[in-house]
C-alpha cells in the first residue's frame, strides 16, 4: 500500500521542482516586468499587450504556420504512401527501404540543419541553385529571402520526419487483420477500393496521431531555423518562428515578463491548434462511410 | 482485358513502384553522401559546377580545423555521459512508477496516472525561463547535471513501462513471491527487472536518442566550451567569421558517423522503438 506511493513519488517530485514550479512561475512571471536582475513588478496584461501588439511576434507567427504546413502536411500524405508501399507483399528488399526511409530521423535536427545550410547556401551556383538553373530557374537566396528561408527549412523538416510517420503508418498497416482485405477481394473490390474503405478507415487513429503530433512539433520549432540561419537567426525575420521570438525576449533582450506571456500565448495556440486538427481528423470521413 | 495484358499492366505497375521507392531512398541517403563528400573537400566545392559529387582527400586536415574550432572529443563524451546518466536515471524511475502502477492498488491510483499523462502536454517552452533560473539559483548552470535534470521528467517511460509489465508479469508470479516473504522492491529487483529487460532496451533507444537530439535547453544552459554537448559545439561551428563547409560538415559528419554505425547494427530495435512509443 504505501509502497505504491513511493515508487511514484520519484517522478512527482521532480515534477514539482522543474516541471510543475516552472510552469506556474512563468505563469507569474508573464504579468511582472522582470529583466532579471532588478525586482520584478506588476504589469497587468501590458506584456501580452506588448506581445500581441509586435508585428515581429505576429510575423512568427505567420512563419510557424507557413513552414508548419509545408513541411509537416505533405510528409503525412508521403508518410501513408509509403508505408502502403512498403507493405505490399511481391516487395523486395522491403527492410533495405525501410531503413533509408527512416534514416534521416535519426540524425540529429543540429547535424540535419549544418548540412542543409551548406545543401541551400545563398550563393548563386550552391547545389540547391545549381538543381533550379538546370531547370532555368533564378537562383534563391536561402538563408535572407522571405520564401526561400521558409521553403529550405520545410523541406529539411520533411526530410528528417517523413521516415518517422512512415514507420507508424506502417505499424497501422500492419495491425490491420488479413481477413478484412480476403473478404473485400471475394465481394470483387479492386486493390484501390480496399485501400480507400478499408485501409483509410482503420489507419485513422494512427493519422489523428500523427496529426496530433505534427501540430505539436510544428508549433514548436526552433532548432532547425536558428541553427540553419546561424548568426542572423535572431537578427533576421523571414523564419524566425515562435519560439525563437520567445527565446529571442528572454535571453537576447532580457525581457523575460513578455518572453513569459508569449510562453503562455504559445501554450494557448498549440491547445487550440492541436483540439481543432485533432477534431478534424478524427471527424475525416465519418460523414461519408459511416465507420466508427 | 486478356491475361497477359492484365500481367504487362501490373509488372509495369511493380516497376513504377520500385523507382519511386528508389527515388525516396536516394532522397533520403543523397545529404548524408554530400556531407561525406564536403568533409573531404576545401570549403570552395559547395558551389563548384559542376557540382563536387566524388570524395577528396581532405578528411583529415578539414577534421584538425574543427578541432581548433571546438573540443569535439569532450561534446561527444559530455553528451555520452549526459545522455548515459539519463537514460539510466528514467529507466529505474519509470520502471518503479511503472510497477506500481501496474500491480499495486493504492488509493488515488488512476487519478495519479492521469496526472502524469497530462504533463506530456505542457511545451518543454512553457517552464523555459523558470527552469533556467531554477539552474542558475542552485549552482548548477553551465554544468552536465544542469542539463542532465530536465530529462529526468519522462512520463511517456512511466506509461510504456506499465503497459508492458502489466502486460508481460504474471500476477501469480508475484503472489507466489509475497507468500515466501519476498518485500516489495525484492520482487521489482529479482523478479520484474529480468522480464521488463526488453522493453528497457526500447525505453532506452528512445530516452538516450530523445536526449543526444535536444537543442532547445542544452543551448540555453552551457555557455562554457568546455561543458559543450555535440549539438551545441557543432551549432558553433558556423558561428565562426568566414565560414568554412568542408570544416562544417567534417565535424556533422564525424558526430553523426556513431550514430549511423549503432543505427545500422540495431536497425529493427530503433524502429520498434518507434512504433511502441506512439503506437500502443
Amino acid at each position: 500500500m504505501i509502497s505504491g506511493y513511493l515508487y511514484i513519488a520519484p517522478f512527482f517530485i521532480i515534477f514539482a521542482v522543474i516541471g510543475l514550479y516552472p510552469v506556474l512561475f512563468s505563469i507569474f512571471l508573464g504579468f511582472q516586468k522582470w529583466n532579471g536582475l532588478s525586482p520584478m513588478t506588476f504589469v497587468g496584461f501590458a506584456n501580452f499587450k506588448i506581445v500581441l501588439t509586435d508585428p515581429l511576434f505576429w510575423k512568427s507567427v505567420y512563419n510557424t504556420i507557413v513552414i508548419g504546413l509545408m513541411g509537416t502536411a505533405p510528409q503525412l500524405v508521403f508518410g501513408i504512401i509509403f508505408a502502403y508501399l512498403l507493405n505490399l507483399a511481391f516487395l523486395k528488399l522491403k527492410n533495405f527501404f525501410r531503413v533509408t526511409i527512416f534514416l534521416p530521423y535519426i540524425t540529429s535536427m543540429v547535424a540535419v540543419a549544418l548540412i542543409f545550410s551548406v545543401l541551400f547556401s545563398d550563393h548563386e551556383s550552391s547545389l540547391a541553385n545549381y538543381v533550379l538553373s538546370l531547370a532555368g530557374l533564378d537562383p534563391v537566396n536561402w538563408s535572407s529571402s522571405e520564401w526561400g528561408t521558409k521553403i529550405a527549412i520545410s523541406i529539411m523538416v520533411f526530410w528528417r520526419w517523413v521516415g518517422y510517420n512512415t514507420i507508424i503508418y506502417l505499424a497501422g498497416i500492419q495491425s490491420i487483420p488479413n481477413d478484412l482485405y480476403e473478404a473485400a477481394t471475394i465481394d470483387g473490390a479492386n486493390k484501390f477500393q480496399q485501400l480507400l474503405h478499408i485501409t483509410m478507415p482503420m489507419l485513422k487513429p494512427f493519422i489523428v496521431l500523427t496529426v496530433f503530433t505534427s501540430t505539436v512539433g510544428a508549433l514548436q520549432l526552433f532548432s532547425e531555423p536558428t541553427v540553419f540561419l546561424g548568426n542572423s537567426a535572431f537578427t533576421r525575420d523571414e523564419a524566425m518562428t515562435i519560439v525563437m521570438y520567445l527565446y529571442r525576449d528572454a535571453f537576447k533582450l532580457q525581457s523575460f515578463g513578455t518572453a513569459s506571456a508569449t510562453a503562455i500565448i504559445l501554450l494557448v495556440l498549440i491547445t487550440a491548434f492541436a483540439a481543432i486538427n485533432t477534431f478534424l481528423t478524427s471527424g475525416m470521413g465519418r460523414k461519408r462511410g459511416g465507420n466508427k | 482485358m486478356n491475361q497477359s495484358e492484365k500481367g504487362r499492366k501490373s509488372s509495369v505497375g511493380k516497376i513504377l513502384i520500385y523507382v519511386l521507392l528508389a527515388i525516396a531512398s536516394l532522397c533520403s541517403l543523397f545529404p548524408f553522401y554530400w556531407m561525406f563528400v564536403m568533409a573531404t573537400r576545401p570549403s570552395s566545392a559547395y558551389n563548384s559546377i559542376p557540382p563536387t559529387i566524388v570524395p577528396g582527400n581532405l578528411l583529415v586536415e578539414n577534421f584538425k580545423k574543427v578541432l581548433d574550432h571546438i573540443d569535439f572529443f569532450q561534446a561527444m563524451w559530455n553528451s555520452f555521459l549526459v545522455c548515459s546518466i539519463v537514460t539510466i536515471v528514467v529507466l529505474f524511475i519509470s520502471s518503479l512508477a511503472g510497477f506500481a502502477f501496474a500491480k499495486f492498488n493504492f488509493r488515488g491510483k488512476n487519478i495519479f496516472f492521469t496526472a502524469i499523462l497530462l504533463t506530456m502536454i505542457i511545451p518543454p517552452q512553457l517552464g523555459l525561463i523558470p527552469q533556467y533560473f531554477l539552474i542558475s539559483k542552485v549552482g548548477l548552470l553551465d554544468t552536465l547535471p544542469g542539463v542532465m535534470i530536465l530529462f529526468f521528467l519522462n512520463p511517456l517511460g512511466i506509461f510504456l513501462m506499465r503497459q508492458y509489465i502489466s502486460g508481460s508479469v504474471p500476477d501469480e508470479l508475484i503472489e507466489a513471491a509475497k507468500l515466501d516473504g519476498c518485500s516489495n522492491f525484492k520482487i521489482y529487483r529479482s523478479i520484474v527487472l529480468p522480464i521488463i529487460l526488453p522493453a528497457f532496451a526500447t525505453l532506452g533507444i528512445i530516452v538516450f536518442s530523445a536526449a543526444w537530439g535536444e537543442f532547445l535547453w542544452q543551448f540555453t544552459v552551457l555557455r562554457d566550451p568546455e561543458k559543450y554537448t555535440i549539438q551545441v559545439a557543432l551549432a558553433q561551428l558556423s558561428n565562426t567569421q568566414n565560414v568554412d563547409f568542408g570544416m562544417i560538415l567534417s565535424g556533422v559528419f564525424w558526430a553523426t558517423v556513431p550514430l549511423l554505425i549503432i543505427f545500422l547494427l540495431f536497425n529493427r530495435l530503433f524502429i520498434s522503438s518507434i512504433t511502441d512509443g506512439s503506437v500502443k
